[in-house]
């Protein structure tokens, strides 16, 4: 190959870079390890963790049993190892999967359409945002306060350079649902959005159909987020102009913050307004159902600064490990679960009395004097306790964030309310 | 024609799940309850709860693997072969980093679990930092970004924060004509005009123009190196020099990484700020789009801009420092694709320093000899020595009416994934290779044969190149008609 290239070594190649930027000493890089060494290295920062340890915290990042089909399927090469795919026929596989996927969460969230992921719920909420401003043509955007404070923190980034300013409106504190009063109040005619999530950041479920209301009457349109996917196999589908959240309970691993997959799910009338990758059906040139990408003139390979989104790269595969996940548990499985998640929570609610009266899904808050020193003591027993609220709401410095799914034991929710 | 590396073989048909469904079947069991049961009207009011999901799937678990399977048979994959497609560095994915990414520890971790019980996670991003500081030369950088474009976004929005520090934003973002299209989609959402700059007849950052366009309403250059043509952009220095002198930063696109691991460092020629994609350089698997990981890596100046939370040194032990006034904010929830830096990590321990230099120059390599083997039968429009890919123009073939495209559609038949078509855009109908490092010479021969095999064909026959490929199961796809009419979801046929 040398010979063939008219070098007698592969440096010789790298001749033409200029003197100046080249590195002239090796990398201080450790010299290469075995296969055997890379799994310890990872097995010993593992046993750094909460190995073992049972865990109460959700907050937008859920424990929920992983069916083994999961990563069966995602392990093949040939949807491990393909790339985006542009190349319609020899990438039907994961075509038909993503056709499914966006069929799937249009069923659980009743929306027309759906794209095929974007990175995960925090930069769906923004890409809406941006979404509903473009359709608007309008730039005010009106957050609830229980709106995951992570997310609003990435919405304000996004919405900050785009001429978009952020107000929010605050929450009911007996029902620790959005205060719709508030939102009435500062709703006016430069609103582009209303954002609310649901379950919200307390775990409560809001009234999405009277916010979505009250933000048509001023010519705005209403955004759901939410970050718990299997509330969707229960509750009622958002009456929202657009869908936007994280899949990240279906069956994707925690593992401490991502990758996971974020989804936007909207009305017919938005479509050209949407960010990412979408798959349409089509047929081959033998008249044979195939799938291609589509609608591809929103995106910024062809659009470039006009673009709905930079968005190039998202989560297809980790948008798979959902696909199979629903595909698992199905119509009726989903619901079971959700149930399941429902009957415990209320099991440890019952036990602890919830600081907020709004109905609640797998999530609620508990007032404690000490929400720190209860984690401590609570560490000591291997539970993991909630997440203390007072980093993220001053006013609830005497208050935690408690989870419980279908893999929470019932003797360890005994064990946890007892060190209250 | 000759076509060594394949021949056809059965492929199942495989309705979708919604067609395969019947009510009552399922793949899934739930432990029993260990608590009373709640009623969800109940607990949640009648106006909250939800009918069944109409259309949703019901199959049993062999249903639902063999559905999966089969479909996966419909792709090609690198696991098939070689994946020529240029800029997108498709290298073999190490099943061993499937496996550590798994680690109960890692893989369970909750991003809010106590920092002390985090430490293990935490050790793998600090040992990615220090590693990703290393290969780029630079200062500091933020593991948060999800991927290329979201790196891009997080970099301009550094420089704009360190402009608006030093008193005015400024208003336009400078981008070559050769740059990938999420540049200018960036630019515009960190709220900067795009203006392009022309690249000079080399295919190079043209420095004349550049002086031109600088002026005190420039906040900076976007530009990839070694660039889309594959040419290392020979006059950096002097373009960051141009630009520092009128106080404009310059961004790296470190898409094309891949070809100066180990050989030249971005930090040592003059960059601010630049990404870097994991799922391209450090291998972690595209996974039919994703997910990817775009480190954001700075010069000192750019430092207190970066996102937060910043990992942190205290008296021993990793922290995450929130403290940070100066902070762009975040660009994503928690502290990024962690599942995906891991795998970064497992690469770069696994090669070494020595390892990853000498992945470097096998690419380039690669890359050349594809370049001798195809110069006789494919027009290069521009010369000058190329590093990880090749550029050809498909000048020569479209006088006989075969473009770029139906080329790539033939590979397929020959059992390859197309390079990369139409782009660079400064090309004329461009068929962009990049091969990278994990081709042996056997299966670049087959590729080159394949080509040029192509080439003859064109003259030949050249209607089998214009309505290939024949022997996939799909044959070419109306995406005219997708787009017309878009069906973007399953919906039972009307009965």
């Amino acid at each position: 190959m040398l010979e063939v290239c008219g070098v007698r070594s592969p440096e010789e190649l790298f001749a033409h870079l200029p003197e100046a930027v080249r590195l002239k000493r090796p990398l201080a890089l450790a010299p290469g390890v075995s296969e055997y060494e890379i799994v310890d290295y990872f097995r010993k920062r593992g046993d750094e963790t909460a190995n073992g340890y049972a865990s109460f915290l959700g907050a937008g990042v859920y424990a929920h049993y992983r069916p083994v089909l999961v990563d069966t399927v995602v392990a093949r090469g040939e949807f491990l190892t393909s790339y985006t795919p542009y190349q319609a026929e020899i990438s039907q596989g994961t075509l038909t999967t993503i056709f499914e996927f966006q069929t799937m969460i249009c069923q659980l969230t009743g929306m027309d359409l759906a794209n095929a992921s974007m990175y995960d719920g925090s930069t769906a909420v923004a890409e809406a945002a941006l979404m509903a401003a473009r359709f608007t043509s309008k730039g005010g955007l009106l957050v609830a306060r229980t709106v995951h404070p992570e997310y609003r923190e990435v919405l304000k980034t996004y919405a900050k350079n785009q001429g978009m300013p952020i107000t929010e409106f605050g929450y009911d504190p007996e029902t620790a649902q959005a205060d719709l009063d508030d939102l009435e109040r500062k709703l006016n005619d430069l609103t582009a959005a209303v954002i609310v999530q649901s379950p919200n950041f307390f775990g409560v479920v809001e009234d999405v159909s009277r916010v979505t209301e009250m933000a048509h009457k001023r010519g705005a349109l209403a955004i759901m987020g939410f970050t718990e996917a299997v509330s969707l196999g229960i509750l009622e589908p958002p009456a929202a102009d657009i869908v936007a959240g994280e899949l990240q309970s279906f069956a994707i691993s925690p593992s401490y913050g991502g990758p996971y997959a974020g989804i936007i799910a909207t009305r017919e009338k938005f479509a050209r307004q949407m960010p990412g990758r979408l798959v349409g059906e089509t047929t081959d040139t033998h008249g044979h159902r195939a799938f291609c990408l589509t609608l591809a003139t929103r995106e910024q390979h062809i659009r470039r600064e006009k673009a709905t989104s930079n968005i190039c790269t998202n989560q297809a595969l980790i948008a798979l490990m959902a696909t199979v996940f629903m595909s698992v548990y199905g119509k009726q499985g989903l619901r079971e679960l959700a149930e399941q998640n429902l009957a415990k929570a209320h099991y440890l609610a019952g036990k602890l009395k919830p600081r907020f009266s709004g109905p609640f899904f797998n999530e609620f808050v508990v007032s404690a004097p000490n929400p720190e020193q209860i984690n401590a003591a609570l560490l000591e027993k291997k539970i993991i306790g909630g997440l203390p609220l007072g980093r993220f709401y001053p006013e609830l410095t005497d208050a935690m964030l408690l989870c419980a799914t279908e893999m929470s034991k019932r003797a360890h929710m005994d064990r946890l309310a007892e060190a209250f | 024609m000759a076509i060594k590396k394949v021949r056809p073989h059965i492929s199942p048909n495989e309705a979708l799940l919604f067609e395969r469904s019947s009510p009552g079947k399922k793949a899934y069991q739930l432990p029993d309850l260990d608590v009373p049961a709640v009623d969800p009207i109940t607990a949640l009011g009648v106006a909250n709860v939800r009918k069944e999901i109409e259309g949703f799937p019901e199959v049993s678990e062999v249903e639902a693997i063999r559905h999966f399977t089969r479909l996966s048979t419909w792709n090609y994959a690198i696991d098939h072969g070689m994946y020529p497609l240029g800029s997108c560095t498709m290298k073999y994915n190490p099943r061993v980093n499937e496996l550590v990414a798994r680690t109960e520890g890692l893989a369970w971790a909750h991003p809010y679990q106590p920092e002390s019980l985090s430490q293990g996670a935490m050790q793998v991003m600090a040992a990615l930092e220090s590693a990703l500081l290393e290969i780029t030369g630079m200062d500091a950088v933020t593991l948060q970004p999800a991927a290329g474009a979201h790196g891009e976004l997080t970099g301009i929005l550094l420089i704009r924060a360190l402009l608006e520090h030093q008193g005015n934003p400024r208003k336009k973002i400078l981008i070559p004509d050769s740059a990938h299209g999420t540049n200018p989609a960036t630019a515009a959402i960190a709220g900067y005009v795009v203006e392009n700059i022309r690249s000079d007849e080399h295919g190079l950052l043209d420095l004349a123009a550049l002086e031109q366009s600088v002026d005190e309403d420039v906040a900076g250059l976007m530009v990839t190196n070694p660039n889309t043509l594959g040419v290392f952009e020979s006059r950096i220095i002097e373009a960051a020099e141009v630009l520092h002198r009128k106080g404009a930063l310059l961004y790296m696109d470190g898409a094309n990484m891949n070809a100066l691991v180990g050989i030249a460092r971005p930090g040592d020629f003059g960059v601010d700020v630049m990404h870097l994609n994991l799922h391209k350089t450090f291998s972690t698997p595209h996974g039919g789009g994703g997910p990817g990981g775009g480190p954001v890596a700075v010069k000192k100046h750019l430092e207190p801009y970066l996102p937060v939370p910043r990992l942190k040194r205290v008296d021993g032990h990793l922290a995450f420092d929130y403290n940070r006034p100066c902070s762009i904010g975040k660009v994503k929830a928690f502290y990024g694709n962690f599942g995906v830096l891991l795998r970064a990590l497992a690469y770069i321990l696994a090669h070494g320093g020595n390892g990853l230099r000498n992945a470097t120059m096998d690419a380039v390599l690669n890359a050349n000899y594809i370049r001798k083997k195809l110069e006789p039968f494919f027009d290069l429009p521009y010369t000058l020595p190329n590093m990880h890919e090749v550029v050809f123009s498909d000048d020569r073939q479209a006088r006989l009416g075969v473009r770029t495209g139906d080329i790539a559609k033939r590979l397929i038949d020959y059992g390859f994934h197309p390079y990369t078509v139409s782009f660079p855009l400064i090309v004329h109908g461009a068929m962009m290779i990049e091969p990278t490092e994990t081709e042996g010479k056997l299966e670049l021969d087959l590729f080159i044969d394949a080509m040029i095999s192509i080439a003859k064909e064109i003259e030949t026959e050249p209607q089998t190149v214009k309505t290939a490929p024949h022997s996939t199961r799909t044959s070419r796809v109306d995406e005219v008609k997708a787009a017309r009419k878009p069906v973007l979801k399953w919906t039972p046929a009307s009965p």
